[in-house]
């Protein structure tokens, strides 16, 4: 039985995602007010770093950690569950006889402190036997004692319940109103609040803020039933991204609406009961070769598939062999400084430091800076995604910052920062971009997606597809996919539009690693033509 | 405090029942010791273990509920955590479908639990490790792979006076084996509840010969072809198909399982009874499986005994909630913990051997929905493709990008063989005609 089977979330697609539902469950509110001491954690942290470098490592740090969730469910007019969690702990990693070891407890005394991290540096020794390279860390210069927080308006943590459950209710009502048969809303919250010491003098601590509110719609008509997801994004934002500003919405005649820095929860869910009716009534896709133009709610999880995770240099260096999988973008590829991954349109850029994103942080899990930089400039690889111990394996010696652990229980690995596509230089508009278009297909919000282990062969569904005839949206259409090859497709990447357009989009449960963990990264777009793809037809007679 | 008795989980509950001033309570403990280890490039990468216990309390005042968890046990946080519940009870808006909790339940006998594989040590994990990395660094192969193994337990109690216990074992191993050139990639994976059954040496040849048969896989047009899908490549396929056996969606309309009732006619509104698949196709959940079993209880206590879904292709049962039950007037059937699927008695070897022309797939790979009302996914084949002539296999194919229905799949059945235990389950490899790959893939 697994702990998610506890805290039961019924409801249409959301069995699909990866709830990191453990820990204390309590009132989130509660907690708030009484936050650990930064003295305290500073103490203990020293307490974990003195007892390691005592047992022989040769560098360690620790990270005490409380992570705050709430989550709250509903079904058409009910709530089906409130649930608040806590979990903290502290834990520790080291380097001994040049090998990694790790350890963790929910046991804050000194003495089970100093226990976890002799235990951590036991397992390196031990591991140490079969450590053919030692780690080599690229340096970082101490911060001494630092804070950073997530630039939130209102902390959800603090918002009513009965002020999140009538906002989903009411999104519930909008879109059964207007056709929808069936809805589920979720509201995530979540608040990290991090600690990081390590023997190199760095004291960082860190308030990081999450949220999304995702729906499920279903309309059920003579031939069948049809699906309609929101297009909110998952943000780094507080309760303000709720607001449903209009300065941030962006209205593409003919087809939907969509979100900047904040999002309009019961429009989009009212929207999405009238697209489903069109839904029933659409004609499906004639397969063959189109024009897409995709909006940044759905080409978000095409770079980060496409892009961000072929670019993670552990995958590249077969570290996730077994599990997710290698990356055609080897490293003679880079060295080449030829690659052509995409058209000289292209440019794709890495970064942990874009406000509202679900990757911004001022330090990453092993104390490294945030920053910003290119991995594909004018359409040519030039770099990859990398932490302390891995960038001189890339000839290079300042570390990416990109290390990431989803709690203070599990080790911190290489994890995506936010991959994102510069906007034009130009500021034009969605509706310039389609406008050139004679026969294409515009695509809006995530649907299915599907991508080989080594990130060649892809296949994308969406939310909503409009069809183009010369350069206006006409018909809504149904059962559209386009398969494509990575290097193909981005190189059939002919305009995007420009920053006025840009909008983030993101991926609050990346699963990666053995055990698997989850992370939280935002990808930045705007709206952009693809010449040429192949569009599959989805629809099958059983 | 980690794995607690069944004794010590009675008392420790019973404690913290006596706390609760709700209408019903429901209290649980969730405990797990686990270890771990992970290899690649031939060298162990991050090993680890992990304990730990939670306390879950639900309580309930008329319709209201609430659920609150903590893992500290001490008199003060035990009374906490039930104050807490109650809090966030009477905060909750009231949920119409709320259900009265069970009373005393009668259990079967459980068959997860392996005192061998509570005993395994950081020692053993890197022997297992080693077992694998010597021979494929021998064969100039990279290996990469992960070992995890697991003690749980689960103690559930309730005001209305129903108590189960259960604990359960379980270790987890796959390898994934490649060429030092990345032109050959094999992979194998073994679960079982009893740890002394796992040969890492035994299981890693499999993934050897794999790695080094596929270099250079030849390129085959995408089109419909009889395959044979080892129990890894379908095992997803199928637990996706029995996650969809949900009454109430069926019965609203949103399922593959749904029936269209004509406006102002009444009928049956899922396709229980339906013949839907090849006669031969029997699934069923069974938590007294010999080889594959699972706790004889659900999440909320009620207790688990065989369910049959599918009998010789025919709809038999669906899950649903108690909830639904009721309103629909059936009996409340949990969903199951497992997923045993019957096959014949030829081994995998039997099966190529039989065949004329055919593609072996091992594993089938990133796996999603593209139509719920047909069942069609997306994925890859992936770790050793080969087509099959004249009962041998012939040579390597390039990996192919399928899009397939579960329910077309157990319509086009050529054999069945013997089932093997993957994920928690019993699967047949199967022979499947007119198996549809899409597109082809360079992955390796």
């Amino acid at each position: 039985m697994q702990r998610r089977d506890f805290i039961k979330l019924g409801g249409v697609g959301v069995g699909s995602l990866m709830l990191p539902i453990s820990g204390i469950a309590v009132s989130a509110e509660q907690l708030l007010d009484k936050p650990m001491d930064v003295a305290y954690k500073k103490k203990l942290a020293d307490i974990a770093l003195n007892a390691a470098k005592a047992k022989g490592a040769t560098y360690a740090d620790a990270r005490i950690g409380r992570y705050l969730n709430q989550f709250v469910t509903t079904r058409e007019t009910r709530v089906d569950n409130i649930v608040n969690t806590e979990s903290a702990g502290i834990g520790v990693r080291v380097i001994a006889n040049g090998t990694w070891g790790f350890a963790s407890t929910s046991n804050m005394t000194p003495d089970s402190v100093a226990k976890t991290a002799e235990k951590a540096v036991e397992v390196a020794m031990a591991n140490s036997k079969f450590q053919t390279s030692p780690v080599k860390l690229a340096p970082v210069k101490g911060t001494g004692e630092v804070s950073w927080n997530t630039p939130i308006k209102k902390n959800a943590m603090q918002v009513p319940i009965k002020d999140k459950v009538d906002l989903l209710l009411s999104a519930n009502s909008a879109a059964m109103e207007n056709g929808a048969n069936y809805i589920t809303s979720i509201l995530f919250v979540v608040n990290e609040q991090k600690y990081f010491a390590s023997t190199e003098g760095s004291y960082i601590d860190q308030d990081v803020h999450r949220l999304w509110a995702p729906f499920y719609a279903t309309a059920i008509g003579e031939n069948g039933f049809k699906q309609r997801q929101g297009l909110g994004n998952p943000v780094g934002m507080g309760f303000e991204y709720l607001d449903g500003l209009e300065e941030d919405k962006i209205r593409i005649q003919g087809a939907n609406v969509g979100y900047k820095n904040s999002y309009d929860i019961v429009e989009d869910a009212a929207a999405a009961g009238k697209q489903l009716k069109a839904k029933l009534a659409a004609k499906s896709v004639e397969p063959g070769k189109y024009d897409l133009v995709l909006d940044p709610a759905h080409l978000m999880l095409t770079i980060h598939e496409s892009v961000g995770h072929p670019l993670e240099l552990d995958r590249v260096l077969g570290y996730e062999a077994n599990y997710a999988g290698t990356s055609f973008a080897t490293l003679d590829k880079w060295r080449s400084g030829k690659f052509q991954y995409g058209s000289d349109m292209v440019n794709l850029f890495a970064d942990k430091t874009q406000p509202y994103s679900l990757g911004n942080v001022g330090y990453d899990d092993e104390g490294v800076k945030t920053k910003e930089w290119d991995l594909i400039k004018d359409g040519i690889l030039v770099n990859y995604q990398a932490t302390r111990d891995q960038v001189h394996m890339i000839d290079q010696n300042e570390s990416h910052g990109c290390s990431y652990s989803q709690s203070w229980r599990d080790v911190q690995f290489q994890r995506m920062p936010n991959v994102s596509l510069r906007p034009n230089k130009k500021d034009i508009s969605a509706e310039d971009v389609i406008k050139d278009v004679e026969k294409g297909i515009y695509i809006a919000g995530r649907g299915s997606f599907s991508i080989d282990q080594q990130r060649y062969n892809f296949q994308f569904g969406g939310q909503l597809f409009y069809e183009i005839k010369d350069g206006k949206i006409v018909d809504q259409i149904e059962d559209v996919a386009y398969q494509s090859n990575t290097q193909e497709f981005w190189n059939n990447c002919v305009q995007t539009a420009g920053k006025s357009d840009y909008r983030l989009g993101g991926s609050f449960f990346d699963g990666k690693g053995q055990p698997s963990q989850v992370s939280a990264v935002s990808h930045g777009c705007s709206t952009t033509r693809f010449n040429n793809i192949n569009v599959i037809n989805t629809a099958r007679n059983v | 405090m980690t794995m607690i008795s069944q004794d010590t989980a009675k008392k420790l509950l019973t404690k913290v029942l006596a706390f609760s001033k709700a209408d019903e309570c429901a209290v649980g403990l969730e405990g797990k010791t686990a270890g771990n280890i992970r290899y690649a490039r031939n060298t162990v990468s991050t090993a680890g273990e992990e304990s730990d216990v939670e306390l879950f309390v639900q309580s309930t005042f008329g319709k209201r509920t609430g659920v609150a968890t903590i893992n500290e046990f001490d008199d003060v946080s035990l009374e906490k955590v039930v104050r807490r519940s109650e809090e966030l009870a009477k905060l909750a808006p009231e949920n119409e479908e709320y259900m009265p909790l069970f009373g005393k339940q009668s259990y079967l006998e459980s068959k997860t639990h392996s005192p061998n594989t509570a005993k395994v040590t950081p020692a053993d994990r890197a022997a297992a490790a080693e077992a694998s990395i010597v021979p494929s660094k021998k064969n100039k192969l990279v290996a990469s792979g992960f070992l995890e193994d697991e003690e749980t337990f689960t103690a559930i109690m309730n005001s209305k006076g129903l108590f189960a216990y259960n604990t359960s074992t379980n270790v987890d191993f796959s390898v994934t084996i490649r060429t030092e050139d990345g032109k050959g990639s094999g992979w194998v994976t073994r679960n079982y509840t009893d740890v002394s059954q796992l040969d890492t040496a035994k299981a890693s040849q499999i993934a050897i010969q794999k790695a080094m048969g596929s270099v250079d896989g030849k390129e085959l047009e995408p089109g419909k072809y009889t395959v044979i899908l080892e129990p890894a490549a379908s095992v997803t396929l199928l637990e996706n198909m029995a996650r969809n056996f949900d009454q109430r969606s069926a019965d609203e309309g949103r399922s593959f399982l749904s029936k269209k009732v004509k406006d102002g006619e009444e009928g049956p509104t899922n396709k229980l009874g339906e013949k839907m698949f090849d006669e031969r196709v029997n699934i069923y959940s069974d938590p007294q499986d010999p080889t594959a079993p699972t706790a004889p209880f659900s999440w909320d206590g009620y207790p688990r005994k065989r369910t049959d879904w599918v009998k010789n292709g025919v709809i038999t049962n669906m899950f649903n909630s108690p909830y639904w039950a009721k309103k629909t007037k059936t009996e409340y059937i949990p969903r199951g913990g497992n997923l045993i699927m019957t096959g014949g008695s030829e081994s995998l070897e039997d099966m190529i051997k039989n065949t004329r022309r055919g593609i072996l797939v091992t594993r089938l790979w990133y796996i999603r929905s593209l139509d719920p009302q047909t069942l069609l996914y997306t994925g890859l084949t992936r770790d050793g493709t080969f087509y099959i002539e004249d009962g041998k296999i012939k040579y390597p194919i390039k990996n192919f990008r399928f899009n397939e229905s579960p329910i077309i799949m157990l319509n086009n059945i050529e054999a069945l063989g013997k089932p093997q235990r993957i994920d928690g389950n019993m699967i047949p490899p199967m022979k499947i005609r007119d198996f549809t790959f899409s597109s082809l893939s360079d992955a390796v």
